[in-house]
């Protein structure tokens, strides 16, 4: 195989592009690049942006690369869209909405096919960020639909996480359920211009509210109540603010992106970008660390010692626990 | 590796409007387990070129109704070419004259599929492409 390395930290785009394939793929080419590219990364701004499908991700996204573009800051997209669970196929469709970012070679978008291993896409989005941070994109933008735990997964790669809601998608009790609304760094009323845009900010606020705990002082029966704010922390303490969008305008995206930077000056303050780097580095080094034991325990197995078992199981004469356990022995 | 999959850019170049066609093809070659790279509308070569090596595709799908396929698909050609990405194999649909078909060969355009032509033809020409 040629040399893809260097290249690529040369800024080489068609050797970019064919890494990013060998990383997706899980080739040993790709594992020693990774190797190789490692101590280049560390440099770039990884910010996740996640929410329900038809809320307009894509179409912010683009957005948010123009401006940090206008910044002079090369932008990489990774853009994960779902495979199918029964061919595995995938019509890949962000780059429909991105039709404004071609032509320009300080942007870079890959589509990812989310393929369907377990952990495997958190895994793999990873190693493809840590390529586009070598190649030396000084924003990484990663879209992902935020329908369940492996979008949540890989929205955790991120330094900052914007979540993207949209006015009539749901009531308040969608937004006190746990669930994507907790990753939230920065929350993004989209479509702003749409009707019902003021309530889903209430909404927003109120669980906000409920999580993130300030002062009141309110009347109850004519006596003053006090509650007092729920932590004594000295650090300052990070409460997502809530930005309204129109993607297909513009409107409001000067102030999203005063707001990513603002989330991006806290994370160092506080030292919480250390943090952040810290668990996203000990979170890739579980998966791979569980990966390789669970080949190595299936490659130890002598054939057909799977299938017995289950049949036993299937059987009920078996407990999966009991025959994990005699598995484990044997492997 | 298991892990490969055929990776395909669905593009439609020139100006005109009709995508039902390329939307029909990019779901048969989902359904057939292919990633496909939907790109949209009136996309220029230029566009098509620059997606393709972003995404690192093997094969590009090209949707031309509206008669300028001998001057879009050449420029497709030549810009590939000129990326290092001559080996993408390019399959072109469309409303294209019998007469034209020679030519669009001879600048390397692998398969060329007219009206009525099967989604399974063009699955399985993809995949015989990659076989040898």
């Amino acid at each position: 195989m040629p040399d893809l390395i260097t290249p690529t930290l040369a800024g080489d785009k068609l050797s970019l592009s064919r890494l990013l394939s060998h990383i997706e793929n899980d080739s040993e080419e790709g594992i020693r690049a990774l190797d190789s590219l490692f101590p280049h990364t560390g440099k770039a701004h990884l910010i996740g942006v996640t929410g329900a499908p038809g809320t307009g991700k894509s179409s912010l996204v683009n957005r948010l690369a123009l401006q940090f573009r206008s910044q002079g800051r090369r932008v990489a997209i990774l853009a994960v869209d779902p495979s199918s669970p029964f061919t595995g196929g995938a019509v890949l469709g962000d780059r429909v909405r991105m039709r404004d970012l071609s032509g320009d070679p300080g942007i870079f978008i890959r589509s990812m096919a989310s393929r369907g291993s377990l952990g495997g896409l958190a895994a793999a989005s990873a190693a493809m960020t840590q390529a586009f941070d070598a190649a030396g994109y000084e924003v990484i933008l990663i879209e992902t639909v935020g329908a369940g735990q492996s979008e949540v997964d890989v929205a955790r790669l991120a330094h900052t996480t914007l979540v993207v809601e949209a006015p009539g998608l749901g009531d308040d009790i969608q937004a006190i359920k746990a669930g994507i609304l907790e990753i939230a760094d920065i929350l993004v009323i989209n479509k702003a211009d749409r009707p019902g845009a003021d309530s889903t900010e209430r909404a927003l606020k109120t669980m906000l509210e409920l999580a993130h705990p300030v002062e009141k002082v309110f009347q109850h029966h004519g006596k003053t109540f006090r509650t007092p704010a729920a932590t004594a922390n000295p650090a300052p303490l990070w409460v997502p603010p809530i930005r309204r969008s129109v993607a297909t305008t513009g409107e409001g995206l000067p102030e999203l992106l005063e707001a990513i930077e603002q989330h991006a000056a806290h994370l160092r303050l506080t030292g919480e970008w250390q943090k952040r780097d810290k668990a996203r580095l000990e979170t890739e080094l579980e998966l791979i660390v569980r990966e390789a034991l669970f080949a190595q325990f299936f490659a130890g197995l002598a054939p057909g010692v799977i299938e017995e078992h289950l049949q036993q199981i299937q059987r009920r004469n078996l407990s999966p626990r009991e025959a994990a356990r005699q598995l484990l022995r044997e492997a | 590796m298991t892990n490969r999959k055929i990776r395909v850019l669905v593009a439609k170049p020139g100006l005109d409007g009709h995508d039902r066609g390329a939307k029909v093809v990019a779901r048969a070659l989902r359904d057939a387990g292919m990633e496909v790279i939907y790109t949209g509308l009136r996309q220029t070569p230029e566009m098509i070129a620059e997606a393709a090596l972003q995404e690192d595709v093997d094969v590009i799908g090209l949707s031309i109704l509206s008669g300028a396929h001998m001057a879009l698909v050449p420029r497709v050609m030549e810009l590939l070419k000129a990326n290092g990405q001559e080996t993408v194999k390019v399959f072109l649909g469309g409303i294209i004259p019998d007469e034209d078909i020679p030519t669009l060969r001879q600048v390397g355009v692998t398969g060329v599929y007219g009206p009525g032509a099967s989604t399974d033809q063009i699955v399985t020409d993809i995949q015989a492409s990659f076989a040898a």
